[in-house]
């Protein structure tokens, strides 16, 4: 694995000289049809940790008034990032296609992530998200198919199986079958609190997200089903939010969450074909080392630290954005079976009566995943062009 | 089923409150507008950025043609062959969402009291109609070494142009005189659809083609006018 050392001495651009336009905000979105996947793929990822970034900082403002006017001042331009990196969506993509794409980001970049994290009980807690999220895509693309007649893969572009996964139908946990142990921070790798921060921040905009646009559906079972998979989603965040030390200081977590702000850009910017994107990756990298290092000053200035001492030591080179396949299908071959029992993982069959109890009562008048997917089976341009007029 | 329409308590107009309404309007009236001019500037900045806009994307390259291997394609005559697979997308993508359109009205129009069951016979016999028709277009497009999986530009359009059909008829809430209402949105831009792809398929020397698209346009035909006489009647019904 190739790995770097150097990302996160450069200075960036200062925090002053980070400015916006409205019309540069809002400017030319990407082709859902021409433009790869995975350009997509990293857009959700990015806007995802933007806006994780306004969540840490507004949550961290309410505990730390020294911090305030800095806080404030890097979160309204992490506005703007998120906003301009977000609005290159376009709006010929329905709110069921996005939902495809965001399932494909937290497949796709689960994978490359589980297999570069170097602790093992971190790495097995990726898998076993991994395969969740694997299931959701099944069941929303079954939606697509059923209730617009579209075929996922448009969005896909054959880079992700359509299979039955760990069902969604025994996703649902007990609350306290959903937390895991966290890394130490003085022992953990920098990129284990990466990785971390990083699909936190991504499942954390994949719930809000289907907060936001389940009740947009008319259809009884897609609002059903929005409904049982953001359920999911807040599992998932409750149980990737619980890999962090408690035990980390604000600035810690602020200083974390800066730098895998710039591993996650930098990943971006080597791997973007699109020159136009390619530019704003370049431009954003070179923001956050600014907004890293202001980090890195606050810390000397507030806690008497070294940023060194958390910044330091080698990172894998890139999340790589690419088809994880084989890596998801062996996955799924060996942990589909897989059960969460307090902080550990367990086979079904020695799964707990709390979640087990959970699950039945929430599950008692009916599941949206199963009813929206009976007998789906994925075919290049939908389901239908399997069946002749029955 | 609610297949009614009733009166009652609807608060969205300005006669249901006419002390507050009052209000408003002399706040209105009396607060002028603070930036000059009208609508016109608000067009202005669409245009400009109509202007510079990309397209939605394009039509992909027919895989036989990757190859360099002779397509029908080359025999297109008077017509770009890009234009001909767009339509012929299009077309493919509205069939599918037909289908399912049908499916989520048939869904509905059983819950109805006294279910009309030739109604559900016919709409039944349409859904069918339907998925046929887009094995007609699967098959034309095999022909001229086109994909069929692929989403061309106007099929990802005419996808944006029915979500609103799509969320009328799928809401629980609609009756079916609504539902009708927005099938028939649907069902008279298909017939006009299968109408110019035919024209379409003769200018470009695809006679063949345009014979296999008739028979689809014909019973495009009975959907509409039969769709049409059930919006009436039940629209009557409740009168």
């Amino acid at each position: 694995m190739e790995t770097l050392t150097s990302l996160f001495d450069a200075k960036g651009c200062p925090l002053d000289k980070q400015k916006f336009t409205w019309r540069e905000m809002a400017s030319k979105p990407i082709s859902k049809l021409d433009d790869d996947a995975f350009t997509r793929v990293r857009i959700i990822l990015m806007n995802g940790i933007e806006t994780d970034a306004l969540r840490l900082k507004n949550i961290g403002a309410r505990f730390h008034g020294e911090l305030r006017q800095a806080l404030a001042q890097v979160r309204r331009c992490e506005q703007h990032q998120a906003t301009m990196v977000n609005w290159l969506l376009s709006a010929d993509h329905s709110p069921l296609e996005t939902t495809v794409a965001y399932e494909q980001v937290a497949i796709e970049v689960t994978a490359a992530v589980a297999q570069t994290e170097p602790d093992p009980y971190q790495a097995q807690t990726y898998r076993f998200g991994l395969l969740e999220d694997f299931d959701h895509l099944y069941r929303y693309s079954a939606m697509l198919d059923r209730l617009e007649g579209k075929d996922a893969n448009n969005i896909l572009q054959g880079y992700t199986d359509i299979i039955p996964s760990r069902p969604t139908t025994v996703h649902h946990r007990a609350p306290e079958d959903d937390l895991r142990d966290s890394y130490q921070r003085d022992s953990a790798a920098l990129i284990t609190k990466i990785h971390a921060a990083m699909i936190t921040a991504a499942e954390y905009q994949t719930h809000d997200y289907y907060m936001t646009i389940g009740p947009t559906f008319a259809d009884p079972l897609a609002r059903q089903l929005y409904a049982e998979i953001a359920s999911v989603e807040e599992q998932h965040v409750t149980q990737y939010g619980s890999l962090q030390d408690p035990g980390e200081s604000f600035l810690e977590k602020w200083l974390i969450h800066e730098a895998m702000e710039v591993y996650a850009y930098n990943s971006c910017l080597e791997q973007e074909e699109n020159p136009r994107i390619k530019a704003i990756w370049e431009r954003f990298l070179d923001y956050e080392l600014g907004h890293l290092n202001l980090v890195g000053e606050l810390m000397k200035k507030h806690e008497r630290r070294d940023p060194s001492e958390i910044i330091h030591g080698s990172v894998p080179k890139l999340i790589e954005f690419k088809s994880q396949r084989e890596f998801v299908r062996k996955t799924l071959a060996e942990e589909i079976d897989l059960r969460a029992k307090g902080h550990e993982y367990v086979d079904k069959k020695n799964e707990g009566h709390a979640s087990r109890d959970y699950r039945n009562q929430l599950n008692s008048e009916g599941i949206a995943a199963e009813a929206v997917s009976a007998g789906y089976q994925w075919a290049p341009g939908t389901e239908l062009s399997l069946k002749k007029a029955s | 089923m609610q297949n009614a329409t009733k009166m009652g308590l609807n608060c969205t107009g300005a006669q249901m409150s006419p002390m507050d309404s009052k209000e408003q309007l002399k706040a209105s009236q009396e607060v002028r507008p603070d930036i000059p001019g009208n609508e016109r500037k608000l067009a202005l900045v669409r245009t400009e950025e109509a202007a510079k806009a990309d397209a939605i994307g394009s039509v992909p390259i027919p895989g036989s043609a990757r190859g360099m291997v002779k397509t029908a394609l080359n025999k297109l005559v008077g017509v770009s062959p890009e234009v001909l697979i767009d339509k012929l997308g299009e077309r493919l993508a509205f069939e599918r969402g037909g289908v399912r359109l049908y499916e989520a009205l048939m869904a509905k129009a059983q819950a109805i009291d006294a279910v009309d069951e030739q109604m559900l016979k016919t709409m039944k016999h349409f859904r069918d109609e339907e998925a046929e028709h887009l094995q007609l277009v699967v098959a034309a497009m095999e022909k001229l070494g086109a994909d069929p999986t692929a989403m061309t530009p106007c099929a990802d359009v005419v996808g944006v142009t029915n979500m609103g059909v799509l969320q009328t008829i799928s809401d629980p809430r609609t009756n079916l005189a609504q539902s009708l209402n927005a099938l028939l949105t649907a069902e008279l831009t298909d017939n006009a659809g299968w109408e110019l792809l035919i024209e379409l398929a003769d200018a470009a020397g695809q006679s063949s083609i345009s014979e296999s698209f008739e028979k689809a346009l014909a019973q495009e035909q009975v959907h509409a006018d039969t769709v049409r006489g059930w919006l009436s009647e039940e629209v009557m019904r409740q009168v």
